[in-house]
């Protein structure tokens, strides 16, 4: 479907290579965009692109995800910002080492707070706010590991698949409103963090994951896996019995 | 560490380590890193300049923000590791074009500034390094250093082959066009003469230049097609520039399936297709610049081996001089060899002290990598080169000797002053023997 050339976005860590991706994509239609990140540097740098790309507006806030009472005001501000909101894209999220994490209770409870509660307290306002507006769509980029746990990562995992739960009622809830919430699962994508890391045909460029959720969110999809093929593979993975699973080395 | 090949495939290798260079906030101590140290960005270098065996590569391709663009004047300023067909996307729908483009899109603005890139229209336009107004390199001492062309700084860092520090960003002097077209003439051409005698008309084109067909013998010797064009409006939008090709060549292909019968073949079909000699169009922009971008990793159909691209400019002489010279050295040795590029080079001084292009006659051609008989041959053409005063072009080059290197580039003690001690490539160990 043709992108709204007006359209107002929100995109939460868009800073991260994903996002950035995405938010090139909507500057490119003229969007009005509205980045949050950690980094005020780094926020400036992707803003700057984003206005020679073509976005109409392009405002920033800095925001640490882990305060809870600054989440629900950036979502105030955006919200007054733009006068409103057709889009709110949440990127931000942390692959905890699961090592450190199985030998400290503060390492997890600090990647579950990253991944899962910090995400919470901004899709809480958010949904209040789309609900109210009866349109809208709010995006989340989770992943294919919160579809099953596994030893590697099972702490991000967990927390990737809570929010898939959380996205799933919420979708439930503002389905009559008229809002979509759209689950992003990609798998493994080439981002600076995995720089010189050989790289097996599973990787994806962050362009062209990037490209694939804006695409989703315009199409209003309610989950979807990027690249496509991860969908057999996790169906696979998903239908393998428990009593099979524990023994595999994953 | 996975080994790196260049363009050419040829030669391999091993970076001890590669430092994603992602914030131009958050500039690394390069210091700190043992070793040396050589920017990278697409490795569409053809030879060793872009790689560094043993040292760190310090990866760009995550420096690739936009960061003003004046579009009364058509000023742009980027970070380095942006793609010329970034900007294409951006800039030809606004009606700007890049002053100068080479043969692919898929190089680095940091690339295009470090090899002092040029393309069909140098007679016109000069260098790429020309149209830079403004750069900032980053130094091994932490330093950062804004420059223009008046400092010697500059002059050292374009076509300075990534060795004077690393480019963080730079500001690019954009041209008017019309349109996203380029209205263009081919012309068929019996030998080298002809061609001479289409090349004073270069003056005419905004872009020009010639496919010659290296394994024509005697009386076909230098036969070709040449082309010219001017930019112009077209109907219709162009294809983004940004869209991959629709073929690649998905594995190395044998070595020897380009060889002198197949090659020949193809430099047969190529000089005979499209009957009539004379043909006028109006062609969107990325076919004319960029034919070989219609089909990815093209360079693995010269098998495992690699090939090696030999690019040399040489005075201009009446009835053809050294370029006559090297097209009958081509043609005898009976090494297998692609279609070749010639070109005149217009009078236009480089502004980098290791720039390539200089007055004259300017050819490139392809060998299939063949070890010794290649470059055995090669060696043989350097030393035609180095008499006639020409120079062969770093950024093709993998096999070249210090001593030629030196001969080729004056400009290279004043350019060892501003090197950065820390910079080095495989390239530049290989010819500046200490």
């Amino acid at each position: 479907m043709p992108p709204d050339s007006s359209a107002r976005v929100l995109i939460i860590g868009a800073t991260s290579a994903i996002a950035t991706e995405t938010a090139r994509t909507y500057a490119a239609y003229g969007a009005r965009l509205f980045l949050t990140g950690r980094n005020g540097g780094r926020l400036e740098a992707v803003a700057a692109d984003l206005r020679v790309r073509g976005a109409r507006t392009v405002d920033t806030a800095v925001l640490d995800v882990t305060d809870h009472r600054r989440c629900q005001e950036v979502v105030e501000v955006a919200w007054a910002a733009l006068g409103g909101l057709d889009v709110a894209l949440v990127a931000h999220g942390v692959l905890p080492d699961q090592a450190r994490c199985q030998a400290s209770v503060a390492d997890t409870v600090a990647a579950l707070e990253l991944n899962f509660s910090s995400v919470v307290a901004l899709l809480t306002p958010l949904a209040n706010r789309f609900e109210a507006a009866r349109h809208g769509c709010i995006a989340v980029i989770t992943s294919v590991a919160g579809d099953r746990g596994r030893q590697s990562n099972y702490v991000y995992g967990a927390a990737k698949g809570g929010l898939d739960r959380f996205l799933q009622g919420l979708r439930n809830r503002l389905h009559p409103a008229g809002v979509a919430v759209v689950t992003l699962k990609p798998g493994f994508v080439d981002t600076p963090m995995t720089a010189g890391v050989a790289k097996s045909p599973l990787f994806a460029s962050s362009r062209r994951v990037g490209r694939a959720i804006h695409r989703a969110i315009e199409a209003r999809r309610n989950v979807v896996y990027i690249p496509w093929f991860w969908r057999p593979i996790m169906f696979l993975i998903t239908s393998m019995p428990e009593a099979v699973f524990k023994r595999l080395r994953l | 560490m996975r080994p790196y090949r260049s363009w050419g495939r040829y030669p391999e290798a091993t970076p001890s380590g590669v430092v994603p260079i992602v914030w131009r906030s958050e500039p690394p101590e390069l210091g700190r890193l043992p070793g040396t140290v050589l920017p990278y960005a697409c490795g569409r270098s053809y030879g060793d300049s872009c790689l560094n065996d043993g040292g760190f590569l310090l990866d760009v391709s995550r420096l690739d923000r936009l960061m003003e663009f004046d579009e009364e004047r058509g000023v742009l300023q980027c970070e380095a590791g942006v793609t010329l067909a970034e900007i294409l996307a951006l800039t030809v729908p606004r009606g700007w074009f890049l002053p100068v483009v080479p043969g692919t899109r898929w190089v680095s603005v940091g690339g295009a500034i470090a090899n002092d890139i040029h393309g069909k229209n140098h007679h016109r336009a000069g260098t790429f390094g020309g149209h830079v107004t403004r750069l900032e390199l980053l130094r091994s001492s932490g330093e950062r250093i804004a420059c223009s062309p008046a400092d010697e700084l500059f002059r050292a860092t374009v076509g300075g082959l990534g060795l004077t520090g690393l480019i963080l960003w730079a500001e690019i002097r954009l041209k008017r066009v019309p349109g996203s077209g380029i209205a263009m003439e081919r012309i068929r051409f019996a030998d080298l003469e002809a061609f001479f005698d289409l090349a004073t008309e270069d003056h005419a084109f905004e872009y020009t230049v010639a496919w010659v067909d290296c394994l024509a013998r005697g009386r076909r010797l230098g036969r070709g097609i040449y082309l010219r064009g001017d930019h112009a409006a077209i109907e219709g939008q162009a294809p983004s520039p940004l869209r991959p090709a629709h073929l690649r060549v998905p594995a190395d292909a044998p070595a020897g399936l380009l060889n002198r019968l197949t090659l020949g073949l193809l430099n047969e079909a190529y000089y005979r297709a499209r009957l009539g000699s004379r043909r006028r169009v109006t062609v969107p922009y990325a076919p004319f610049f960029f034919p070989l971008d219609g089909v990815d990793d093209w360079t693995r159909l010269y098998g495992r081996h690699g090939f090696l691209q030999y690019q040399c400019v040489v005075p201009d002489a009446s009835g053809g001089g050294p370029i006559r010279t090297i097209f009958e050295r081509i043609s005898r040795s009976g090494e297998p060899a692609s279609l070749a590029v010639l070109k005149r080079f217009g009078d236009a001084p480089s502004p980098g002290l290791l720039s390539f292009p200089r007055e004259g006659m300017t050819l490139a051609v392809d060998f299939a990598f063949r070890g010794s008989r290649t470059l055995g041959l090669l060696d043989d053409l350097d030393a035609v080169v180095r008499e006639s005063g020409g120079a062969v072009y770093p950024a093709k080059d993998a096999r070249m000797r210090p001593e030629s290197f030196r001969a080729f580039f004056p400009g290279l003690d004043r350019f060892t002053v501003q090197r950065d001690p820390k910079f080095s490539s495989s390239f530049w160990r290989r010819v500046h023997a200490s």
